[in-house]
């Protein structure tokens, strides 16, 4: 994890370090954030760190760029309620708490199935390949009622059997825990996947495919596999989702869920293991509070993402570990104003532009409310041109602004990189290094 | 034999429709080797062009202003967007027209709302040109069909008879050649990326007034698109008109049929009764397998033929 981007004695330390952290904040999370919503949120962020980590071994470790890994989370999904539902039935005899493995062979077995279509191909091909078996999943769930529940989707109780030490999973903190381990392991699991001879090939697949051919091994086969270690924790991941929210429809196989994880994975970084565990833990904010808060939050999010892809391809994780650099090498000084600068010309920008965004959005999506927005406690009446033509102005003036504080930005940081500290953490997932 | 016309029809002009929407994608593809993941909402920008001008100046204008306009957009976002993360490889070149295709959708919504908008076909071909079986077909879908064969027409001429077509063929193959003989290759691949754009364009000027001109449309015909660009083979302009020909025939007589696999499986005479899952897969009708035809032709294609029907081997 990152403290091995600190200089340390011992870097064996650093990583037991930074995994009993891990560890930790998994555990203390809930004791300090103690309402129930804090804890659903708490949950979704576990079941999404998974399945951001299992997308992260195609995109990040293989590139290979999937439209199409909810299926594998999707159908892991409906495995695990369908057997939860057998278990309520009390036609099969198993521990709820095992019920996300059944997910995750689910999640494997669809790999395994898929996978040999989707792997033959590599690169574009294959991006497009995992986009058409995605919507193929998609349209034979919606053709089965029967399995899959149709738009209303398929219902269970995690409630049953009786509780072991009287841990039923009722209660959202049981559940929670269940969660949290799942996650530890799940993850510790993943990372180690990086380190074994196979995780070693998946990254020379990605770079070279050819070399890896000339030492004796089928890129296909180590793309294969990778598949189908990605798939079941994708499974994982599903089944855990099904525990929570104890329902499960089409649409958690469709392609705006596949999209979904290819985004936040990219927004949290795909050249470094700890990347989308922030996508993770953006993915779910941004559902869930995002959401709330405006109507337009699909567009901020696609401006993000672009620019993300244009300005830091390696995604946060790279931003954040160039940036630990810069302040481990005490660049910070050389930079500082400029960043001040920088920072506050984006801001009376994007105030500007939010404002604009958001006015438009109320004139086209809520007008039956009447000309009134109230933004941030603020109230603008949208009938009034002056209103207009100040967000406009203050977006103009911060865009001037920002283009004309970037270049001595610029210049600052393209000095540090000239000086050899920055490596390979801003390196883009795809490219050979 | 009226539902085989019927659907003989339907299909053929459901299938040029995909193949002036494959033909753009397929095209670029070929000549920079960029999957652009935003060419459907290209094709949706120009029905909501199109519908913008009708407003105001009526249905033919339309078809000039949006090809012209998605052309103009998609050169902008080649030269500024597109060409800046190319140095990065193909990841970034797919996740930044992934990103332009989330974007598109929101401006969409942003300008034109969220409800589809009432874009109407031109009174002049407001009517029907002949009538089979009882079942009138309409003018407008001549003409459409018509578009698209021109389109084919066009394009196989630009490409191989013109200078032009020559320039950007060498530009796929030869290119520090032709930068030696003075040519701008860099401009070369814009021009391509707005012509691809701009075919996607008339496209959506066209087929919006056909179709529901709405939010979702680039969604719902977006990834028949790509199966249509792989089926046909990569980067093969003849392969997208044959995969698009296949795949709007099939989509149109399955959709037109009421019967299901058991009525095939008593036809032929075979099984009595089946039971349990069985029974669950049989009673499918073929119209309720439609949607998913398309995409299973696709796996069947990568598992028989994964260079699709006219790619050539991957060098």
């Amino acid at each position: 994890m990152f403290t091995q981007y600190f200089p340390s004695r011992s870097r064996r330390w650093g990583t037991a370090f930074s995994w009993g952290m891990f560890g930790l904040i998994l555990i203390l999370a809930p004791l300090a954030l103690t309402s129930s919503f804090s804890h659903t949120l708490l949950s979704q962020i576990g079941i999404a760190i998974i399945v951001c980590l299992a997308y992260n071994i195609l995109l990040g470790q293989g590139g290979m760029l999937s439209f199409g890994h909810a299926v594998y989370s999707g159908l892991g999904a409906f495995m695990a309620i369908h057997t939860l539902n057998l278990v309520s039935a009390g036609r099969l005899a198993l521990p709820v708490s095992l019920i996300p493995l059944v997910g995750g062979l689910a999640g494997l077995a669809m790999a395994l199935l898929l996978g040999w279509v989707s792997t033959r191909r590599a690169a574009t091909p294959f991006a497009m390949i995992t986009l058409g078996v995605g919507e193929l999943v998609w349209a034979i769930t919606l053709m089965f009622p029967g399995i899959f529940g149709g738009e209303t989707g398929i219902a269970g109780n995690r409630v049953t059997g009786s509780g072991l030490f009287g841990i039923t999973f009722g209660p959202q903190i049981q559940l929670y825990y269940l969660i949290a381990a799942y996650t530890l392991v799940c993850v510790l699991l993943m990372y180690a996947f990086t380190r074994t001879p196979l995780g070693r090939l998946l990254n020379a697949v990605r770079d070279n495919p050819e070399r890896v051919e000339f030492i004796g091994f089928d890129p296909q086969m180590v793309r294969y596999l990778a598949f189908c270690v990605s798939g079941f924790f994708a499974g994982v991941s599903g089944g855990l989702g099904a525990l929570q929210f104890e329902i499960v429809s089409s649409e958690v196989v469709g392609a705006a869920r596949s999209g979904a994880y290819l985004l936040f994975v990219v927004l949290g970084g795909t050249s470094l293991f700890f990347g989308p565990i922030i996508g993770a833990v953006l993915m779910v904010l941004a559902s869930v509070w995002l959401s709330e808060l405006t109507a337009a939050w699909l567009l901020y999010l696609g401006l993000v993402f672009v620019v993300m892809v244009l300005v830091a391809p390696g995604g946060l994780a790279s931003l954040v570990v160039v940036h630990l650099r810069y302040v481990a090498a005490k660049g910070l000084r050389n930079v500082g104003a400029s960043y001040l600068a920088l920072a506050s010309s984006a801001a009376v920008m994007l105030l500007g532009g939010v404002l604009l965004v958001e006015m438009f959005y109320h004139r086209q999506v809520n007008a039956v409310l009447g000309p009134t927005l109230v933004l941030m406690g603020v109230s603008l009446d949208l009938s009034r041109l002056d209103v207009w033509f100040g967000a406009t102005l203050l977006f103009v003036v911060g865009a001037l602004l920002f283009a004309v504080s970037r270049r001595p930005f610029d210049r600052a940081w393209a000095e540090f990189h000239r000086q050899g500290q920055d490596g390979r953490a801003d390196r883009p997932s795809g490219e050979p290094a | 034999m009226e539902y085989f016309a019927v659907s003989l029809l339907n299909g053929l002009s459901y299938g040029l429709l995909l193949f002036m929407l494959s033909s753009g994608l397929t095209l670029i593809f070929s000549m920079m080797g960029v999957l652009n993941f935003a060419h459907a909402s290209f094709y949706m920008l120009g029905a909501y062009i199109g519908y913008s001008v009708s407003e105001v100046a009526g249905f033919w204008p339309g078809l000039l202003i949006a090809p012209l306009v998605v052309g103009g957009l998609g050169a902008l976002f080649q030269r500024f967007l597109l060409r800046r993360v190319h140095a990065f490889g193909h990841v970034p070149e797919l996740l930044i027209t992934f990103g332009l295709s989330y974007l598109i959708v929101e401006v969409v919504q942003l300008i034109w709302g969220r409800s589809a908008v009432d874009y109407r076909k031109p009174p002049e071909l407001d009517f029907a040109a002949f009538s089979i079986y009882g079942t009138q077909f309409p003018a407008y879908r001549l003409f459409l069909m018509g578009v698209a064969l021109a389109m084919l027409a066009c394009l196989s001429l630009v490409l191989k008879k013109s200078r032009l077509g020559l320039i950007i063929q060498a530009a796929l193959t030869h290119p520090q050649t032709l930068e030696a003989l003075g040519h701008n290759v860099p401009r070369v691949f814009m021009l391509v990326f707005g012509g691809g754009a701009a075919l996607a364009g008339l496209a959506g000027a066209v087929g919006g007034a056909q179709f529901v001109t709405e939010p979702a449309m680039a969604a719902t015909v977006g990834s028949i698109v790509f199966v249509v660009v792989v089926v046909g083979g990569l980067g093969s302009v003849r392969g997208a008109f044959v995969a698009s020909m296949l795949i709007g025939l099939l989509d149109a007589f399955a959709a037109g049929s009421d019967r299901s696999l058991a009525d095939v499986v008593h036809w032929l005479g075979l099984a009595s009764e089946p039971a349990g899952v069985a029974e669950m897969v049989l009673r499918v009708r073929f119209s309720q397998v439609a949607a998913m035809l398309p995409y299973l032709l696709l796996v069947l294609v990568l598992v028989f033929r994964p260079r699709g029907l006219f790619g050539v081997r991957e060098g």
